[in-house]
């Protein structure tokens, strides 16, 4: 049994996805760090004061973490949208649609024991944002309309959409334009005093981990794979593409509509216009580099969260300002997106390789029978 | 004297041997076959000869001269020309554009389409290579594609052409549409080299034949003095069986197992099945044999519940089934093995392992409540390498990872290890090799042995007539005739299947002209 997991934890060293994010993050740090110096500035005092604003003490990594919940969840809307076949840019749209439903439900569902009403508060949020997604996934099927471009317009409708509702339908007492405070009921826990970590945090791992065994173990993930990886032979083998698609979508827009119930029920409290910093968006980023994994995909969130605490570390230290953090995350994308980059040899011989299976040639030895 | 010589050529791929010490040569104006199995060196040699990479041993020498080729424009120098079994040409573009690109006639700075079209007019008429050279590339079927290779090849002024599986693409009839237009070039005084692993082909067309196999050359023979025994026992190295063997006859009083009613289709305004109707017994194989494009796709698709029809009824062991769906069919046993095993049959960049219960996975044996059985899995997919032979490395390896014949030993082998009822078998030897094709016509004679009732369609007629109880001709959607295959000559087969025969005459003959060309030379 030790032996099968050390094997399997080998394999999972040796391959060759993460080998690609491990290096492009290697050529990201490297990179970054010369940019710094040719700026004047010094690298080793700028990954310094970010890896001690991001890990440097329990309230730092709480806050790392913290700020890392949003972007697990997105992440993983996007990856699994991936696995699926559809490629979700809309988790931005799906973020707003969650937060807003989490915060109505949370600010009018009173009376009700915590662990209810937060999970009815989830429970509105992954369903609005799921439904927000799926009219998407809708669109492509019975018209065939891309749903990259709906998923990116529907962002925009989503934003302005609950900007509306807050400012003529629900709109608290006072001059920012936010819903009610959602009742203490539906307030997630704190894991830390006075940080962003909540028990959001343990319900975007669960999610992970939950997807983790989706995919590997059931007949629903291995469909949706299938559907994602060839949606003929799916067809073929009895699966229902359509169906299919749109419980992807649904899937991965709830995951997105948790990571702005999580920011309203942990931090902030009530649904807040324009409250998310580009979270869904990030959430691409994060998929890629996460290489859709959703393991991967939540290591990938924390690191992004470590970058933006340390962040502000840095700029409070040094004379960096924070948008540098822009450039890194920017860069680490470039370095996975073009594994061509870090691969480009080794590819080319494997391709002329391949060129030659397909037609003939391969292993004169080890052919048929 | 050879016109081309190729002495002591090896070439390695990491570990892979893929030419070793092979001596080769052609002599001017021959058509030489280039025979070997799937991996046995042929398109790696070749590739060398058009300079798509350079020998790691060994040298090329071209009208007693030696030669380096460095790259396929160094070659197309020296008169050397390759068609690709995958063409080489850009869709949106126009024929005369796709011929003569690269080597455009100019006037001052301009292209000269006039000049061009003119050109590839008089290249088509000389060769009899019937084109539009104002047509797009893209409307064309597969057949004049490849016309368009073989006049790009010939727009270069090519002495040597070397053709990889030309005919894997092609109809019967194109087919011998191809060979007309070699027989020509040959006249012509051009070099021509084909490599094919189809021994029928090689004793038709060609003056002499090399075997390759595992990357060594076996010998060089000259086509009159062979016969297809030797052929294949020379490529595989052991003798081969070609008649199937073992088959039962169908018992008189065997049930129907599959049954279509008057199946109807219509989409976008297009007729696609009209009025089909067929019946297999148990123990039964009910070839279908066709031009491409006849239906045979719908009629599978019908079937196996991936499209439904317009009107008709599909019947499984007498029950009709009402609106089918592909898992409803699989329940009421009924096996499928896809026309295009790369589309439809597996999902590539599964593992083996997953590959191996696509369309049963939510069958009993391998999930309960939505949880897959990995333990159940495993077996199954161990059972299925060890049963078909499949060479694999791992059963978690990708499907993509292995080779044709044994990507087809997985799709069969899952089909079958679920015992059916019915078996829709659609080009189940479809590019693989000939090993293989004994081995998976074995397996299907034994199913149908076994009581099993089998619809077989495919391209290929010999393997229609050898192996079927019945056979059906399928013409624009509909059975035009059916008959033990003894009942047809290969004539009347192809009077059939184009829509012009006595019975069919008042039928609109559009084929007419190809026909005529296609029996004026035979």
């Amino acid at each position: 049994m030790l032996g099968n997991a050390a094997q399997r934890v080998c394999k999972v060293l040796k391959s060759k996805k993460l080998q690609t994010s491990l290096l492009a993050l290697v050529g990201a740090i490297v990179v970054s760090g010369l940019i710094l110096a040719l700026s004047g500035y010094s690298p080793f005092v700028a990954y310094g004061a970010m890896f001690s604003g991001a890990f440097g003490g329990a309230a730092n990594i709480a806050d790392t973490l913290g700020t890392a919940t949003p972007l697990i969840f997105t992440g993983l809307a996007v990856a699994i949208a991936m696995k699926g076949g559809a490629v979700n840019i809309g988790a931005e749209g799906q973020l707003y649609m969650g937060a807003f439903a989490a915060a109505l439900a949370g600010a009018y569902g009173k009376d009700l024991p915590m662990v209810l009403h937060i999970a009815l508060c989830l429970l509105a949020a992954f369903i609005a944002g799921g439904l927000w997604a799926v009219l998407a996934g809708g669109l492509k099927i019975k018209l065939g309309v891309s749903e990259v471009i709906i998923t990116i317009m529907l962002n925009y409708i989503a934003t302005y959409l609950t900007d509306y509702l807050t400012t003529y339908h629900f709109k608290a007492e006072g001059m920012v334009v936010k819903t009610k405070r959602v009742a203490e009921s539906a307030m997630l826990p704190t894991l830390y005093p006075h940080s962003r970590l909540t028990v959001g945090f343990l319900i975007a791992i669960l999610a992970a981990v939950i997807l983790v065994w989706v995919l590997r173990r059931t007949v629903f993930g291995y469909e949706l794979q299938a559907v994602g990886l060839n949606p003929f032979a799916a067809e073929s083998g009895g699966v229902k593409k359509g169906r299919q698609f749109l419980l992807t979508m649904l899937i991965s827009g709830g995951l997105a509509g948790l990571a702005g119930a999580c920011e309203v029920l942990g931090v902030h409290g009530y649904f807040m216009k324009g409250f998310s910093p580009g979270y869904g968006f990030d959430g691409l980023a994060i998929a890629v580099l996460g290489q859709n994994n959703p393991l991967g995909v939540t290591l990938s969130a924390i690191l992004y969260g470590a970058l933006r605490s340390g962040a502000t570390m840095m700029d409070r230290m040094t004379k960096i300002p924070q948008d540098f953090v822009g450039i890194m995350q920017a860069l680490i994308i470039i370095f996975v997106a073009t594994p061509g980059l870090v691969y480009f040899y080794r590819r080319k011989k494997k391709k002329t390789a391949a060129i030659h299976k397909g037609s003939e040639t391969a292993p004169a030895t080890t052919e048929e029978v | 004297m050879d016109f081309v010589q190729m002495r002591g050529i090896t070439k390695i791929f990491g570990k892979v041997v893929a030419n070793d010490r092979v001596d080769f040569s052609v002599k001017k104006g021959e058509i030489h076959s280039l025979l070997g199995e799937n991996g046995a060196g042929k398109t790696t040699l070749m590739r060398m000869l058009y300079g798509m990479s350079v020998p790691d041993e060994g040298s090329i020498i071209l009208n007693g001269s030696p030669v380096t080729l460095k790259s396929p424009s160094s070659a197309i120098e020296q008169g050397i020309s390759m068609v690709h079994q995958h063409f080489m040409l850009a869709d949106p573009m126009t024929v005369t554009e796709n011929i003569v690109l690269g080597y455009e006639p100019r006037k001052g700075p301009f292209f000269d389409r006039k000049k061009a079209e003119q050109q590839v007019a008089e290249l088509s008429a000389r060769y009899g290579l019937q084109i539009d050279p104002k047509a797009t590339v893209g409307d064309l079927s597969v057949g004049n594609k490849q016309r368009v290779e073989i006049l790009k090849a010939l727009y270069r002024k090519c002495d040597l052409l070397i053709l990889d599986e030309p005919t894997a693409v092609l109809t019967p009839l194109e087919v011998k549409d191809l060979f007309a237009v070699l027989r020509s070039l040959k006249e012509d005084g051009k070099t021509i080299i084909i490599i094919t692993h189809k021994l029928k082909e090689i004793l038709e067309i060609s003056d002499r034949v090399t075997i390759l196999r595992a990357g060594k050359l076996i010998t060089t023979k000259n086509t009159a003095e062979t016969d297809a025994a030797e052929l294949a026992r020379l490529m595989v190295g052991r003798q081969v069986q070609f008649e199937v063997q073992g088959a039962k006859p169908v018992a008189a009083d065997a049930p129907v197992l599959l049954e279509v009613k008057d199946a109807e289709l219509r989409r976008r305004g297009m007729q696609l099945l009209s009025g089909l109707s067929l019946q297999v017994h148990a123990g039964e194989i009910f070839g279908i044999c066709g031009v491409e494009g006849n239906g045979q796709t719908e009629i599978i698709e019908a079937i196996t519940g991936i499209g439904q029809l317009s009107a008709g009824q599909v019947l499984l062991n007498g029950q009709p089934v009402h609106k089918p769906t592909p898992t409803k069919m699989a329940d009421r046993g009924l096996a499928h093995i896809p026309e295009d095993r790369g589309l439809r049959g597996l999902v590539a960049d599964f593992s083996i392992r997953d590959n191996s219960i696509l369309g049963y996975q939510r069958s009993r044996r391998f999930s309960r409540r939505g949880v897959l059985d990995k333990k159940a899995i495993e077996m199954h997919t161990r059972q299925i390498v060890s049963d078909y032979r499949v060479k694999v490395g791992s059963i978690d390896d990708t499907a993509a990872s292995l080779s044709g014949g044994n990507q087809q030993k997985v799709v069969i082998g899952r089909a079958l290890s679920q015992d059916p009822d019915v078996i829709i078998a659609a080009q189940p030897t479809r590019g693989v090799d000939i090993g293989a094709i004994e081995y998976i016509h074995q397996k299907l004679i034994e199913m149908k042995n076994a009581g099993k009732a089998i619809l077989l369609i495919s391209a290929e007629l010999d393997e229609v007539l050898g192996l079927s109880d019945q056979v059906g001709v399928l013409y624009r959607g509909r059975i035009v005739a059916t008959g033990a295959p003894a009942d047809f000559d290969e004539q009347t087969l192809g009077l059939l299947m184009t829509g012009y025969h006595k019975d069919t005459e008042k039928e609109e003959r559009p084929c007419l002209e190809t026909l005529h060309s296609a029996f004026a030379k035979s």
